[in-house]
């Protein structure tokens, strides 16, 4: 483990920015968002992200290809380029996971190489959670914030930054980064870890738990009368769809620029009536069944697929930023209720 | 740089005949620039056609994999995409990806069965490809019947392909149907799942259904009367898609994605499913 004092946190990201482009977590109006670190640009102290750290490898909108049409010809312009190699500083360990469920689609065969040529590319230097919300339970889908995954996985206490590194990609970096780190004997980051775990116990949704759920279960949950109440009040904003990690539905579109013709994919929603419309008919024709499917999708549909892995991380952006107040957590303790003992 | 190709990447493809088949359904036929067959297939599968600035849209691919020059679609006009390519004229490059989706188990399950074909309106379209891939290896199966059913006479597609071809083939029989009488047709009148009934099948054959879903419906209530099992019918589903490739999300139906897992399906798989399509 390598030891930096955080009066010298600048310098350590100048290292590393002097060798990838660093993207780090840093305050704005609108809360905590990533951008790319330059010099002056200091590192949020917010538990997460607004919007989530998929925005990296499945951006909100990108340009698949162009074309130019000439009469009745047609050529393909293949816009692809080799992205850089890049550095993402201080992702939560629910972020990190959500990496793992993204991968299940995107790098299933036929492998998207957009995503792949991103991810390939990427080094994630994750960060423990120091002080867990209330609305967290990453917990619920085994995952432990004291100890998340990625590159090489830090550490921060008041006074200093620990960094381990996880891979033989983080070990190269901290090799590179080691005339302005010490090495260090770990206890500071052990003693962060029982902290941090004493600290889960006593949060509200830490008993939460997902045993009811899986692949399985499409009989017992699909016609659940709870679903009329749940859905009620959803306004099929989709911002839910949005700030989640895991979800990845998207929508292929073109664009006539004038000079030529843009094909883009853009994020879209399972929670849009255009979602699933078509001339023969409309298979979800009412919110009940859009909203349905998007917590299905991540608590049944997805994990039969996916060995058991469950399409939600427990970030809790749904909880914080749903506008009735709606979210996955509220479903998954309604759903066939009487059952539940611990929540 | 980048040696892999990407799924979402189309091929170019020309249109070198366009067929009028019925007033609102052209048959297409596409190859590569350098007049070949875009890529192999198998009976059910489709493939994305896109116009560039308009958008992609999905079709079965008519023309049966034994055909190794080129690939047909029948495509209905009902929207941006398929207004696009009805204005098409011979010549009009556009692009195409695929294939998509699961066959008809062709080579396995429908080896040495008597199969009944069952068709709606453009619903031939999937089928045809089938249906022309029998007739191809015609000895690995036994009996075929084809029973297609249209509003009108000049709503049948394939119409001169049926009578010239399919009626005349041994061990093929073809039951035509319209749903009103019409001047100059003398076959049958009235809808495909009376006409199943009357018609009156035995069980001991494979049945595949395609065509709107009330035919659907009404047609496979039929079959159940007759005494059919839902593991001896088969059909094709149509979900809005825009990956093909089990990614977008937007076909997925249960823990099935219809452009990965489908769009075959036989009724005893999609009684597992949610009733969402
Ligand atoms: C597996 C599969 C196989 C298929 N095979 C064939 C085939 O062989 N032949 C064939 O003809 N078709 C086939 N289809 C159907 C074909 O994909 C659709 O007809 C096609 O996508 C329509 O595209 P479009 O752009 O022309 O229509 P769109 O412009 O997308 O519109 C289609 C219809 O949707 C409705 N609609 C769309 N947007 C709106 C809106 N904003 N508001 C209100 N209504 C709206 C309209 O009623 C319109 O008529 C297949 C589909 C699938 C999934
Ligand atoms: S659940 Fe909430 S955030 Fe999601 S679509 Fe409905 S109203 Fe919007
Ligand atoms: S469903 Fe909600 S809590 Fe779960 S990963 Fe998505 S945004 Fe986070
Ligand atoms: S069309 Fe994208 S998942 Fe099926």
């Amino acid at each position: 483990m390598r030891k930096i004092s955080l009066d010298r946190i600048n310098d350590l990201f100048a290292a590393i920015a002097a060798e990838f482009r660093l993207y780090l977590p840093v305050d704005t109006n609108g809360g905590a968002r990533y951008e790319e670190w330059a010099e002056g640009k200091i590192l949020s102290d917010e538990l997460n992200t607004v919007r989530s750290a998929k925005d990296f490898f499945f951006p909100q909108t990108e340009n698949l290809m162009d074309f130019k049409t000439e009469g009745k010809k047609i050529e393909i312009v293949d816009t692809r380029s080799e992205t850089e190699d890049f550095v993402i500083f201080g992702v939560k360990a629910c972020d990190v996971r959500s990496f793992d469920v993204l991968d299940r689609v995107f790098l299933a065969e036929p492998q998207d190489s957009f995503y792949k040529n991103r991810r390939e590319h990427s080094l994630i230097l994750s960060m423990a959670c120091a002080k867990p919300h209330e609305t967290c339970f990453c917990t619920t889908f085994g995952i432990d914030p004291s100890a998340p995954m990625g590159d090489i996985v830090c550490y921060k206490t008041e006074d200093a930054l620990y960094m381990d590194a996880k891979t033989e990609k983080g070990a190269a970096l901290l090799k590179k980064i080691e005339s302005i780190t010490v090495e260090d004997n770990g206890e500071a980051a052990e003693k962060q870890k029982k902290v941090i775990r004493e600290r889960l116990e006593k949060l509200p949704l830490h008993n939460l738990t997902a045993d009811r759920f899986g692949g399985d279960k499409t009989a017992e949950f699909f016609k659940a009368p709870e679903w009329k109440e749940l859905s009620a009040s959803c306004l099929g904003c989709g911002t839910c769809t949005f700030v989640c990690p895991t979800c990845q539905c998207y929508d292929i579109k073109d664009f006539n620029t004038g000079h030529g013709i843009k094909r883009f994919r853009c994020w879209d929603s399972c929670m849009y009536s255009e979602f699933t419309k078509m001339s023969a008919g409309q298979p979800r024709l009412t919110q009940l069944e859009r909203f349905r499917q998007r917590f299905m999708h991540k608590l049944v549909y997805f994990p039969a697929n996916n060995d058991g892995m469950f399409a939600c991380v427990g970030c809790g952006r749904c909880l914080s930023k749903c506008p009735i107040q709606m979210n996955i957590v509220k479903v998954m303790k309604t759903l066939g209720k009487g059952e539940e003992k611990n929540v | 740089m980048f040696e892999l190709n990407d799924p979402l990447i189309p091929v170019i493809g020309e249109v070198t005949d366009i067929r009028i088949d019925t007033p609102d359904i052209k048959t297409f036929r596409v190859v590569t620039p350098d007049g070949k067959k875009a890529f192999a297939h198998r009976p059910g599968q489709c493939a994305m056609l896109s116009m560039p600035g308009v958008g992609e849209a999905m079709f079965s691919i008519t023309s049966s994999p034994t055909n190794t020059e080129y690939m047909e679609f029948s495509i209905k006009k009902c929207g941006c995409v398929t207004e696009w390519l009805h204005s098409m004229e011979v010549g009009q490059q556009i692009t195409i990806r695929g294939p998509y989706g699961k066959p008809f188990p062709v080579d396995d399950e429908f080896v040495g069965k008597n199969l009944l074909f069952i068709a709606g309106g453009v619903g031939l379209a999937p089928l045809r490809s089938v249906i022309n891939y029998c007739r191809h290896y015609r000895d690995r199966y036994g009996k075929i019947d084809i029973v297609y059913g249209s509003r009108s006479k000049d709503d049948l597609l394939d119409y001169n392909e049926i009578i010239s071809e399919w009626a005349n083939d041994a061990g093929v029989n073809v039951h035509l149907t319209i749903d009103r009488e019409q001047e100059g047709w003398d076959g049958h009148v009235g809808f495909v799942p009376n006409y199943v009934k009357e018609l009156g099948f035995d069980t001991d054959k494979i049945a595949v259904l395609c065509g709107p879903p009330i035919m659907i419906k009404f047609t496979l209530n039929g079959l159940y009367e007759l005494g059919f099992d839902k593991t001896q019918i088969y059909t094709t589903l149509e979900l809005r898609m825009k990956c093909g490739i089990g990614k977008c999300g937007r076909c997925n139906v249960g823990s099935k994605y219809v452009c990965k897992d489908g769009p075959v399906f036989r009724f005893d798989q999609l009684d597992e499913l949610p009733d969402e399509y």
